[in-house]
């Protein structure tokens, strides 16, 4: 099935690119300090601004770089980081299926440049303009390039202060990635049934990393999650729909 | 260990290149699915219950399995993370870690 594209001068002006920038404004006193802390972890870890600036422009999902730099190590394990990126980076699925009849006018072009900054927030705020309106490419470009250079610039400025700064066991830092991802975790929250996903998951998160080596933990404790998610499906209150296509395990 | 501003590892830009190619397919996939298929019911379920189960199994051994003050501030943070903005909490959670591994050390 192929969409029809319109090419109407309504993606245009300045107004909706503005009133993206605007939107997204007071998300950037939220950002920065979780940019600076990323910078200063990373440079802790031996990566160079530089590279932190690379990773940010290329991968810019918060979430991942905060999980590579935890599987950071001397010889890196490229594969586990990788594989680990691409697990959690999974739920992008799930968002730019959602959003994708949202959208306004938007060329395929301009789909598949501006998708690459589809961060969890350009996201979030994309579908809330779009229960009002269609998503402009101009809005969602206002909202995506004010993280984006709000990221770029408070990480790598975070890298600098970073390598002044010591050991981060210190003042607690070493801490902060599992207090963020607590606090991620519970944004997910949604009752009895997510907390039985985050008790299978953290179960076999944590028997894994008792007995097998390396990052495994993190794939069995996701497993786990999955399964319980799968099994806890409940035909009669999640709609009428065709039985037990999961449990494959 | 100290790094120069502008130096970049081969295998870390290779490493980078690898995260972002799978992050990007990540970010189109929906584009592309769309097209053909609509997720429902218990795969939907699953699917979404992918990212809070990488985020728990990445804490897990942290939260769980180090000592006591580490447990005990993934509580507090847990429970100011409902209630509280989240830079407030994850400031709190790292305080609470600080003073718990200090007051256990000192008894």
């Amino acid at each position: 099935m192929k969409s029809n594209q319109n090419k109407s001068a309504i993606n245009a002006g300045p107004n909706e690119f503005f009133l993206g920038v605007t939107t997204f404004f007071p998300l950037i006193f939220a950002a920065t300090p979780i940019g600076l802390l990323f910078g200063a972890l990373a440079a802790q870890k031996g990566m160079s601004p530089l590279e932190v600036l690379l990773m940010g422009s290329f991968v810019f999902a918060g979430g991942s770089q905060f999980l590579a730099l935890d599987l950071w190590a001397d010889p890196l394990p490229w594969l586990t980081i990788a594989f680990s990126t691409f697990l959690i980076n999974l739920r992008h699925v799930l968002m730019s299926a959602s959003l994708a009849p949202k959208l306004g006018h938007w060329t395929p072009l301009q789909k598949y440049l501006g998708f690459f900054i589809l961060a969890d927030e350009v996201w979030a705020l994309s579908e809330q303009r779009a229960i009002k309106h269609h998503t402009t490419f101009s809005f969602y470009l206002g909202v995506g390039l004010t993280l984006f250079i709000t990221w770029q610039v408070a990480t790598v400025v975070g890298s600098l202060i970073g390598a002044v700064m010591g050991d981060p066991s210190r003042y607690g830092l070493d801490f902060a990635f599992t207090a963020l991802f607590i606090c991620l975790v519970m944004g997910f929250w949604q009752g009895r049934k997510t907390g039985v996903v985050l008790a299978a998951s953290g179960l076999a998160a944590v028997l894994t990393h008792k007995f097998v080596p390396g990052a495994w933990y993190i794939i069995a404790g996701a497993i786990a999650g999955v399964i319980a998610a799968a099994v806890q499906y409940d035909e009669k209150t999640n709609g009428l729909r065709k039985p037990a296509e999961a449990l494959q395990s | 260990m100290m790094s120069e501003v502008f130096a970049v590892d081969p295998l870390v830009l290779f490493t980078i290149v690898a995260m972002a190619a799978g992050t990007y397919l990540t970010r189109i996939a929906g584009l592309v699915l769309t097209k053909f298929v609509t997720f429902s019911g218990r795969t939907e379920a699953a699917l979404q219950a992918v990212p809070p189960a990488i985020l728990m199994s990445v804490v897990a051994p942290t939260a769980f399995a180090t000592g006591i003050a580490e447990t005990a501030a993934t509580a507090i943070t847990a429970i100011a993370a409902l209630r509280l903005p989240m830079l407030a909490a994850m400031t709190l959670g790292v305080v609470s870690v600080v003073v718990l591994r200090l007051a256990l050390s000192v008894i």
